[in-house]
């Protein structure tokens, strides 16, 4: 029996990008060839095209109104969602990303662990950011006045080039978890832990289009991306300087909110909250008292 | 089809009462369903680029009948869509205006002030748009009504409880009544609701029905039921207007209406145009598409080639 078993062929899986909820190919048909860190074939990857991130704004730009709409604490639980789904497939991103960065087994399990960590991290932010970064404003008049963050819109995020998992659900969690949507250009050498990502979202309660993951060349992808104009920010982390001083110049036609490759040396440690802040734009409302009465209140 | 006579004089003849009529429209070689949306599907795959796409896009733009017909239309909506159809993009007067506004028959007078001066005409549906349910004598005062408020294009709905219950002449005697109606200055658009017809055979039946009665134009929907616009009954009707041309030499257009969004989705329809009817139809006076979010979608790709950088729905209006 067992020699049978052997003898069995074995089913590769074909990667796929995740846009709009569903799996597609890449529209221009191609893939890329992609290995482990000695060189060893693990699969093929679809190589997008700039029309899949011209389909991939569309989709997110659909998904904002929902998605920014929806309570913090309805997001918070979704994202939490994503780390119970994350929790059940730990052995299959451990090997993913073992592959991808030549990490040992438990190496690789610790990454998979501090990523799972770090969604519900970011879930429990959903419904506390608005406190710590607005609030009501003292000013000179009788006015209330309020300030509140608000999502930027549809943000590019270009994942960690080095990290392939806890790095770019570092980069990826904060930017959802304030209600933008977000388009994630992977890892260009390591993309299959993100398209598996994209296996666990659609099965995550994240509505189809507030992630989508495109694999290719950076260069490529990221390069439309930064010149469109219906995209509101960009996360340069997986950006060269090269690359990133290009980015942010077509980034500057229609004044997107760029954010820096910042060094990172360990992911694992605690990211504080600028990279939620980093994707918020605030909103301050005045609202009039009216006269006081005798009471001293307006009521 | 007798091919002994000549054509003009058989069909002179068809309409000349009920059964004649009836049988001619019954005696049309029945539509290959199957043959028909392989061929417009594959008439689908072209891949129009470059310089033939910039061609097709300002082309596609002055084919637009912009229209707005909701119940909570008001006159400021009108105008700003009159303004748009007049100049669709402000920041580029290279853009073509579009062919016409498309508007509900009260708001024919508002609709013509807007687009005073300019090239742009006014369409009117009428006749009980969308059901077609009145009397005659109401349909004829819709039509009358819009007439006299100017428009230039009447867009009338044909009466399909009759076509489908088989009383080709009523619907004939309604087509030719509104004709009357809309004299000299209008142009008579017959909408067919091809999404109620239920076959190709129908719809190739109501296009020669509402060519011999003296339509302009022949046009799929009304854009108010789930059907509309396909490629596929769209070649047919382009295929009834060119084998219309060839019997009778008298031309007519063809308006496909609802359901077509996308710059990629009207370039299917031109070169449909082109393969079926011929570049004798690729003109805004033979060929339109009833449409409102199209246009939005056209002028972002045509950025898109001006600039190399992909527009959003931030730089075009909110209709």
């Amino acid at each position: 029996m067992s020699e049978r078993n052997n003898e069995r062929l074995s089913v590769f899986k074909t990667y796929k990008l995740y846009v709009g909820g569903k799996f597609p190919r890449s529209e221009s048909g191609r893939v890329y060839e992609v290995t482990d860190s000695k060189g060893k074939w693990l699969a093929n990857a679809p190589q997008s095209s700039r029309k899949d991130a011209r389909d991939a704004v569309v989709a997110a730009r659909k998904a904002f109104g929902g998605w920014s709409g929806a309570t913090a604490y309805n997001r918070g639980q979704i994202l939490y969602r994503v780390a119970e789904m994350l929790e059940g497939r730990k052995a299959q991103f451990a090997r993913e990303v073992a592959d991808a960065e030549g990490l040992s087994k438990s190496r690789a399990a610790e990454q998979v662990d501090a990523a799972i960590d770090r969604w519900v991290w970011y879930a429990g932010w959903t419904d506390k950011i608005a406190q710590v970064v607005g609030g009501g404003n003292p000013v000179a008049g009788p006015y209330f006045n309020l300030s509140s963050p608000e999502p930027t819109g549809v943000v590019t995020v270009l994942a960690p080039q080095e990290s392939s998992f806890l790095g770019l659900v570092s980069v990826l969690a904060p930017v959802i978890a304030t209600g933008n949507t977000a388009i994630v250009v992977a890892s260009e050498k390591a993309p299959l832990p993100a398209l598996s990502l994209g296996e666990v979202l659609a099965t995550s309660d994240v509505p189809g289009g507030v992630v989508n993951v495109l694999s290719g060349r950076t260069a490529e992808i990221a390069t439309p991306l930064a010149a469109h104009q219906d995209v509101n920010a960009i996360d340069l982390a997986g950006a060269d300087d090269v690359l990133a001083k290009e980015l942010e110049i077509a980034a500057a036609d229609n004044l997107k909110r760029v954010l820096r490759p910042q060094p990172v040396d360990d992911w694992s440690a605690t990211p504080g909250t600028d990279r939620m802040t980093a994707f918020l734009e605030t909103k301050t409302v005045w609202h009039p008292t009216g006269s006081l009465g005798a009471s001293g209140s307006a009521y | 089809m007798p091919t002994t006579a000549s054509p003009a004089h058989a069909l002179a003849d068809v309409a000349a009462s009920e059964s004649t009529l009836r049988r001619f429209l019954h005696g049309l070689p029945g539509v290959d369903a199957v043959g028909l949306e392989a061929r417009a599907a594959a008439l689908g795959t072209r891949s129009i680029k470059t310089t033939a796409k910039a061609f097709a896009i300002d082309l596609a733009i002055s084919m637009v009948d912009l229209t707005t017909l909701e119940g909570a239309d008001t006159p400021g909506k009108v105008r700003a869509l009159g303004a748009k159809a007049v100049r669709p993009d402000p920041t580029d007067r290279t853009t073509p205006a579009t062919a016409a506004v498309c508007v509900y028959p009260d708001m024919v007078a508002t609709a013509k002030e807007a687009v005073a001066g300019s090239s742009v005409k006014v369409a009117s549906v009428a006749t009980a748009f969308p059901a077609g349910r009145a009397a005659l004598s109401v349909k004829l005062a819709d039509v009358r009504d819009a007439v006299a408020a100017g428009a230039d294009e009447i867009d009338m709905v044909i009466d399909r409880g009759a076509f489908l219950s088989g009383d080709y002449g009523k619907v004939y005697d309604e087509i030719v009544a509104v004709r009357e109606a809309c004299g000299t200055s209008a142009r008579l658009k017959v909408i067919f609701e091809t999404g109620e017809l239920s076959t190709y055979d129908n719809i190739r039946r109501a296009s020669w029905l509402g060519m011999l009665a003296g339509a302009d134009f022949i046009k799929t929907s009304t854009g108010k039921v789930a059907v509309n616009a396909t490629p596929a009954n769209t070649l047919l009707m382009l295929e009834a207007v060119r084998d219309f041309r060839a019997q009778t030499g008298v031309q007519i257009g063809v308006k496909p209406a609802g359901g077509i969004r996308t710059t990629k989705d009207a370039i299917k329809f031109l070169v449909l145009v082109n393969e079926t009817a011929g570049e004798d139809w690729l003109d805004n006076h033979w060929f339109r598409f009833g449409a409102s979010s199209l246009l939005n979608d056209l002028l972002m790709q045509r950025q898109k080639l001006a600039t190399g950088r992909y527009s959003g729905p931030d730089y075009v209006t909110v209709d």
